[in-house]
């Protein structure tokens, strides 16, 4: 089948989507955006998180007909600028910093996530960062340095420019 | 042939941080902006998807395979069986080759892989799998290890046996001491199957190589021991088979063992195409080794006074039906068997066994987790009955310095762990839990209560872990440093095939560079084959080793930069600092640019650590290690003993590790193996029962949430170890051995259970 769908603000067609193919399958393998991750497949890690019409959705649990004529944001549509020069969102930048980053495997999902959530709660509170990210499985860090980078995002997002 | 898109790449390491500075990883910005390339990401123009067909059975004779029809499939290229393995069709680790490419007339355990198939499209090929016609004749699986003990010979699950291992250790007589012991306590504890449980499925691509080889791109932890066991299965000269390190996601011992690497270049030199396989969370559940579970035998006497007297104990390790890493598991859980505590008398057996439950082999902590689950749960007992509680029975009894392990191996460099637990006790306590917002309740938003039931307990836990690989293994790392003038500016490339499996070693090895060089400027080089072996990102060892083959490899550039500056100069007392040539007598000669011209410097060198030796066979004595690293852990908890929920409120960690190189990047260690031994402690466990898993799938096979794991408070001392580069001690895996058992210890304060199994069910808590 085709599927019409904006991705990352640019209009796209594909061609050939097989009916069981799932937004994060067509995403990866068909669209050329492997960031969104394929950690289980199955909506319990958040590594595939991505915005669909403004809200954030495991791409894994969305069949790929169900994007058709809708808006996809995906972690490589985070970054403002033109391709060549982007410059990291402060969420993704505070990722880097706080050490947040291991193996970056569950990386795009918890960026997506948290850019979400200090989109909706400018000044989270720990029990608000948790509440948002508990979707979002990380094997490496324990999570201390996830809160860092939310805090730390979420400061710079607040402060004036 | 084309190359594949999104291989991996030279990235330039961000900052100037050098050796103790925490710079940005230099696979940061990739990472974040979802462009980092890892295996599962790899794609290439006319590539074909492979898949693996596995046993449903844990134990079965293979009367027949048809794949007829499976063969027949539109868009299938190709359906293989162990017939079409070109060479060796058995392989393994540590030269035991016992584990067959695809199933040979029999399966040994669940989700064991009896055919591939190369599709069109991955849908194709799980349509194709299910068309794969396998008449199995179902045997009654081998699931109890202590069964196999007492009759090896009769249950054996595959030729060489019976019990992979026994390593018995022997020291002084238990038998004569225990007239000695005025307090004796007992104990039988088991430790369930935990999954590594990284995110990044195994996946790989493999391509056709023009020679008739094949180029491998995989996430693994040690390439060329992959390498030393393909090429012989694929009846190539190892000089056929290349392999690059594709983007890790995470492995934690689960990448040791091969997963997709044979398979996948088998179909790719059967249709003459890239081949790409990725496995789903419910595959990788069947496809790697696990941690092996435990099932320990612990008695301990002590004088009133709390001095430990004799340790009477037994291990049994379940490996599943290969040998893996079982022998060195085994080896690990026998040395440490009785912890970082000084002992007279010791009588340990220590048994690897083969059954037809799911293959264990290498995760984080390897064979030392299970011992100290059992050991330190032991020296609470211990304390309680001799009425000192938990950090003076430990101190009381701690080795230090001089000590000897039950090895009789002599702690030649520090092990401060009485001090250790003294700045543990020091820390400060958690508040009291809030009931009035119910999400800080053991089970969080869901809770029913008003927290009627909630307890407070407070626990500790000690480990103690061999750091790099021990038992005589000639261990090696191999660095290859160039420095060149790039853009006028003196550039180091470093270059290993140390696989980045996201603990920062790319981090640490510009900085070695830039400390050893005194440049400003790194590139790390995708990590592949061209270079010398790394040995495995396992162990806790590649700041060790790989750190240490880069040092190396610096200082003979600098020695070499240094000569030209010299005859250039005419000094001899220069170093470079700050991208300068510097003389002590007279100052800033010039820069390094200047003496580089349009000239390069490389090194190669190896690096190996002190030489072990093995246990001997009888007793279990010997220096079979090369470094020991400890780490102390206090749990607070509160448990709705109601209900049976356990909340973690806080976790404390001392742990030494000779010389902090990353800050940022250790904490996250010892924040990340923390969580590990949390999920331990109270919640991960492959469930199986008849040789069958019960939960492979992230939704029955729990690993912690952010909501799960408490912020945590860490104290990281800094005394070298004068073997090690920098006096650094490795420091991966000890706090996943501590925290597991300082969380069942504030359970069991909350609670007053006795708590022997971990993980820790509702149902322990609550049940009379």
């Amino acid at each position: 089948m085709r599927v019409n769908v904006t991705v990352n603000g640019s209009e796209e067609t594909v061609d050939d989507v097989w009916e069981g193919e799932s937004l994060l399958y067509m995403l990866r393998e068909r669209m050329g955006l492997p960031g969104s991750k394929n950690a289980c497949e199955q909506g319990e890690c958040g590594s595939c998180t991505v915005y669909l019409d403004g809200v954030t959705a495991c791409a894994c649990l969305v069949a790929a007909g169900q994007a058709e004529g809708r808006e996809v944001r995906t972690v490589e549509g985070l970054a403002e600028g033109q391709p060549g020069d982007e410059r990291l969102d402060p969420v993704q930048q505070a990722f880097v910093e706080a050490g947040a980053v291991q193996c970056g495997f569950c990386t795009p999902g918890l960026v997506v996530q948290a850019h979400d959530l200090i989109e909706r709660t400018p000044e989270p509170s720990d029990a608000e960062i948790r509440e948002a990210l508990a979707g979002n499985l990380c094997r490496c860090t324990g999570y201390e340095k996830i809160l860092d980078a939310v805090r730390l995002a979420a400061r710079r997002k607040a402060a004036p420019k | 042939m084309a190359s594949p898109v999104r291989t991996p790449g030279h990235v330039a390491a961000p900052g100037s941080g050098g050796v103790g500075d925490s710079p940005p990883r230099p696979d940061g910005a990739l990472k974040v902006a979802g462009e980092f390339a890892y295996a599962s990401d790899l794609w290439m123009d006319g590539m074909l998807w492979g898949a693996t067909l596995r046993s449903p059975h844990p134990r079965a004779r293979i009367r027949s395979i048809d794949i007829g029809p499976a063969l027949a499939t539109p868009g299938v290229h190709a359906v293989l069986t162990h017939e079409d393995v070109p060479g060796q069709k058995l392989y393994g680790q540590d030269h035991t080759e016992d584990q067959p490419v695809l199933a040979i007339g029999e399966v040994r355990y669940q989700g064991e892989p009896v055919a591939v198939v190369a599709a069109d499209h991955p849908e194709i090929a799980r349509r194709a799998m299910e068309r794969i016609a396998v008449g199995y004749e179902v045997l009654e699986p081998i699931t109890d290890p202590r069964a196999v003990i007492a009759d090896p010979e009769r249950l054996k699950v595959q030729p060489l046996g019976g019990v992979t291992r026994y390593q018995p250790v022997r020291v002084g007589d238990v038998d004569a001491a225990r007239a000695l012991a005025e307090v004796v306590v007992s104990e039988e504890f088991e430790v369930g199957i935990q999954d590594q449980a990284f995110l990044g499925p195994e996946a790989g691509l493999a391509v056709p190589a023009e020679d008739g080889g094949v180029d491998l791109y995989v996430s693994t932890q040690w390439m060329h021991n992959d390498l030393a066991q393909i090429a012989p299965c694929l009846g190539l000269d190892a000089s056929q088979v290349h392999m690059t390190l594709a983007g890790v996601g995470g492995a934690f011992g689960g990448r040791e063992d091969l997963s997709v690497q044979i398979h996948a270049a088998m179909l790719a030199l059967h249709t003459g195409r890239p081949v790409k396989m990725s496995y789903n969370r419910y595959e990788s559940f069947f496809g790697h080794v696990h941690r092996h579970p435990a099932s320990m035998r612990y008695e301990y006497g002590a004088t009133g006074d709390g001095t430990l007297v004799y340790a009477d104990v037994e291990i049994v390790l379940d490996g599943g039906a290969y040998t893996s890493s079982t022998r060195n598991v085994t080896g690990n859980a026998a040395s440490l068997g009785v912890g970082p505590y000084e002992i007279p008398n010791i009588r340990i057996d220590a048994y690897g066994v083969y059954t037809n439950n799911p293959p264990c082999g290498a995760m984080r902590g390897f064979g030392a987790v299970q011992a100290c689950f059992a050991y330190e749960s032991m020296m609470d007992r211990l304390g309680e009955v001799c009425g000192l509680g938990p950090l003076e029975i430990r101190r009381r009894n701690a080795v230090s310095r001089g000590s000897r392990l039950a090895t009789g191996q002599v702690i030649d460099s520090p092990a401060p762990l009485a001090e250790m637990l003294t700045r543990l006790e020091a820390m400060p306590m958690p508040p009291a839990c809030d009931v009035s917002d119910i999400r800080n309740l053991p089970g969080g938003a869901s809770q029913t209560t008003r927290g009627e039931g909630v307890v407070r307990g407070v626990g500790y836990g000690v480990g103690i872990k061999n750091i790099c690989f021990s038992e005589g293994f000639d261990d090696l790392a191999t660095a290859r440093v160039r420095l060149e003038v790039i853009g006028g500016e003196p550039t180091a490339l470093v270059h290993t095939a140390a696989a980045e499996v996201g603990q920062g070693l790319v981090t640490v090895q510009a900085q070695v560079a830039r400390t050893e060089l005194g440049v400003q400027k790194v590139t790390i080089a995708p990590a592949d084959d061209r270079v010398g072996d790394a040995g495995s990102s396992s162990a806790s060892r590649q700041s060790y080793m790989s750190g240490g083959a880069v040092k190396a490899a610096c200082e003979a550039v600098r020695a070499e930069l240094l000569a030209r500056a010299a005859r250039r100069y005419g000094h001899d007392d220069l170093s470079a600092i700050g991208g300068k040539i510097v003389s002590r007598t007279a100052g800033v000669l010039g820069g390094i640019e200047d003496v580089l011209g349009g000239d390069a410097i490389e090194a190669t060198r190896e690096f190996h650590h002190r030489p072990t030796t093995a246990m001997d066979p009888v007793t279990g004595q010997g220096a079979t290690h090369t470094q020991l690293a400890l780490c102390v852990h206090r749990a607070v908890v509160d448990v709705d003993v109601d209900l049976g929920l356990v909340k973690v409120v806080e976790m404390a960690a001392v742990q030494d590790v000779g010389k902090i190189l990353n800050r940022l990047s250790l904490e996250g260690q010892i924040h990340g193996g923390s969580a590990q031994g949390l999920g331990l402690a109270v919640m991960e466990e492959i469930v199986v029962s008849g040789g069958l898993v019960r939960n492979p799938s992230f939704t029955d096979y729990l690993i912690p949430t952010i909501l799960d794991m408490p912020p945590m408070r860490l104290d990281i001392l800094e005394n070298p170890d004068p073997h090690a580069p920098y006096g650094l001690r490795g420091a991966g895996e000890p706090s996943t051995l501590s925290s597991t058992p300082a969380i069942v210890a504030a359970v069991r304060a909350a609670t007053g259970r006795a708590l022997t199994r971990v993980p820790v069910r509702p149902e322990h808590i609550v049940t009379a």
